[in-house]
């Protein structure tokens, strides 16, 4: 049972604790463009193919994929590499219980990921890892310190050491940060994994919350609508209104 | 249908229902003050969000599974698969918090105008209990999503519950159906938040207008229309028909209101994070707490209040005291009536320190709001600790400063 003073030391103390952590990374804007289709689907692709075999996106069926101007062919021959049917959702074969013990932690669901980090987060974090052999997967991640995943995608972006800097902090003084630099090039260029990394997280964002594009279109309609009930409802409250005084 | 035919209709219901008799007393011959201002949109904007929270709440509880492997997963259903299922949710999300918005305005409104003075007491306080149910169905509402700041905040609020002397872990252990937050939890939570408290909130609702219409409304002079009666048809001099005047005004702010509701669900649901949090998007893990714990907006000045005290005093724990507090900050409100103690009851007419106070209130309401949604730190803990001292002065030397405020005369009749 947990204990009143226990849930009140948490209370008042985490805060305190989160804020004493220093100041925290600035985060690289994501260049994402939520209507650009074919970045979606690139997304798409990359996520089936390099996320989908740890993480899950177990709210989200194959089929909706068909927001991104896919055919249920399409969808079945190109993004299910499971067998599943394309009404069917984005689960993975790998048991939570076996990932906690490979990883340390179960890799959580992606379905609402971009929703809980933010587009800038997602972004920064998967062109900051490094290699750091004191972890156990020989990876670290210079915004997610000890994080428990290894880098998917090192292939294509290379593998990155760590760096200590010194720079001027405007005022005088001087303190240490830590850079990236590239040790072993990957297949793609820096721009090229940039633009890569940025089609995900486009795709992540569209997994959040599927009916974004439909809600914004739906918002101009009814703003329309809504607008031309005000200036018949100030019109009728006008005529009513007109004896009193 | 003819005119005769529906005459006989309403005749027939009418020997057997007072319908005629209700619609005159609550509508087509209820006085209302002719001077009512953009502060008096609120009260039937409230009653708005109310058939909003009831409407798309039935559709919610179709697809929502009170499981407590189930519940995160049935809201993304809900989001994803069910038809108009993300605006069902956003309408629902957005009404929660816009009808704290709305409950605000109108108590703001009813705190300047006097409108809880003689003989309004009791409707006050009605409508306290209206905001006592709105805040118990707000917090049991956010629990249900599952996410986990819908499970830590209730880890908060329910510790706070057992930390009560004596009664408290029983009562906690009673409302909880657990020794701790869990399944059973929500599904008591659940029981409570779709049936419980809409019931209540409803016949409170009904009890408040009927009490309203008992008494009648005040309006932005604060004085009594009844007292002005034309000798002949014993009608408020500057009194006008609810209906069709007040209905067509209302329907007008309904749209205005509509505009700014719409704008929020089709354009910014999170609302930058202030009524959906963003870590509520993680479902509830009962065994990692969050770096930060912040309840929605409209609960953060309590919360700041509660976290405000930092010694004990009077052999009683400090985190008691700022449960206290807490309590007291919502509680205080009740005893507005008999702490007003001012011969006129429309800011219009009070004097320089009532205005200022008022002024204050609402700057420390504001601070304590925004302190709420910040880690403390030794700074933002000092500032909640003073603007806690202001905003109880407000009420506490209330009996002392309205009486001695220097007050213009009220006029007899209401002005334009």
């Amino acid at each position: 049972m947990i204990k009143i003073t226990d849930i009140l030391f948490i209370f008042f103390l985490v805060p305190l604790s989160a804020f004493g952590s220093g100041p925290e990374m600035k985060l690289d804007r994501a260049p994402i463009h939520p209507a650009d289709k074919l970045s979606l689907q690139r997304g798409a692709q990359t996520f089936v193919n390099y996320c989908l075999t740890c993480h899950s996106a177990e709210y989200m069926r194959y089929n909706r994929l068909r927001d991104l101007g896919l055919t249920e062919t399409q969808i079945s021959d190109n993004l299910i590499f499971t067998g599943q049917k394309v009404g069917e959702l984005m689960t993975v074969a790998m048991r939570k219980k076996d990932a906690k013990q490979w990883f340390g932690v179960a890799p959580p669901d992606l379905s609402v990921i971009a929703r809980s980090r933010g587009a800038d987060w997602l972004y920064t974090y998967l062109r900051k890892f490094y290699r750091d052999e004191s972890t156990a997967t020989g990876w670290n991640n210079l915004l997610f310190d000890k994080v428990a995943m290894p880098h998917a995608l090192y292939q294509l972006q290379g593998q990155q050491s760590v760096v200590l800097k010194t720079v001027d902090d405007g005022h005088g003084g001087q303190h240490e940060v830590k850079e990236l630099k590239l040790d072993t090039p990957g297949t793609l260029s820096k721009t090229e994994y940039d633009l890569y990394v940025a089609d995900l997280v486009n795709y992540l964002v569209y997994l959040g919350e599927p009916a974004a594009a439909k809600r914004l279109q739906l918002g101009v309609i009814v703003l329309l609508f809504l607008f031309g009930m005000l200036a018949l409802t100030y019109a009728l409250k006008h005529e009513f209104w007109r004896d009193i005084h | 249908m003819s005119k005769q035919r529906l005459a006989s209709m309403i005749e027939w219901v009418d020997a057997r229902f007072p319908l005629t008799a209700n619609w005159r007393a609550h509508l087509s011959e209820y006085y209302a003050p002719k001077n009512f201002n953009f502060w008096y949109y609120f009260g039937s904007l409230a009653m708005l969000v109310l058939v909003n929270q009831l409407l798309t709440g039935i559709f919610l509880t179709m697809n929502y599974k009170p499981d407590a492997n189930m519940a995160f997963a049935s809201v993304e259903y809900i989001m994803r698969d069910v038809d108009f299922g993300w605006l069902i949710r956003y309408m629902h999300s957005t009404g929660a918090s816009m009808f704290f918005v709305v409950v605000y305005l109108h108590m703001f409104r009813g705190m300047m105008y006097g409108s809880y003075r003689k003989p309004r007491e009791l409707l006050w306080l009605i409508g306290m209990g209206i905001f006592f149910v709105l805040m118990m169905l707000a917090f049991t509402g956010y629990i249900l999503p599952w996410g986990q700041m819908s499970y830590w905040g209730a880890q908060v609020i329910v510790s706070m519950i057992g930390a009560i002397p004596v009664v408290g872990q029983t009562l906690s252990n009673w409302l909880l159906g657990d020794f701790m937050l869990s399944d059973a939890a929500l599904n008591r939570f659940f029981a409570y938040h779709v049936v419980t408290l809409p019931v209540l909130l409803v016949t409170l609702v009904v009890v408040h207008i009927l009490a309203l219409h008992e008494v009648g409304s005040n309006n932005p002079d604060g004085i009594e229309i009844k007292a002005n009666k034309d000798p002949v048809t014993h009608i408020p001099v500057d009194g006008i028909p609810f209906h069709p005047y007040y209905s067509v005004k209302d329907i007008f702010g309904v749209v205005v209101f509509l505009i700014v509701f719409c704008s929020i669900i089709f354009f910014a649901p999170e609302m930058g994070g202030y009524f959906l949090e963003y870590n509520n998007f993680v479902p509830a893990n009962t065994l990692q707490t969050p770096d930060h714990i912040a309840p929605v907006w409209y609960f953060t000045p309590y919360y700041s209040m509660l976290r405000a005290v930092t010694i004990n005093f009077l052999w009683i724990d400090a985190k008691l005291w700022g449960i206290v507090l807490m309590g007291g900050s919502v509680a205080i409100f009740c005893l507005l009536p008999w702490l007003d103690r001012s011969p006129v009851k429309s800011i219009r007419y009070k004097g320089p320190i009532f205005k200022t106070a008022l002024v204050l209130f609402v700057i420390s309401v504001f601070v304590l709001g925004w302190l709420g949604t910040k880690s403390p730190t030794p700074l933002y803990t000092s500032l909640a600790q003073i603007f806690t001292v202001v905003y109880f002065a407000f009420f506490i030397l209330m009996p002392w400063y309205s009486k001695i405020d220097k007050t213009k005369p009220e006029p007899t009749r209401v002005k334009e």
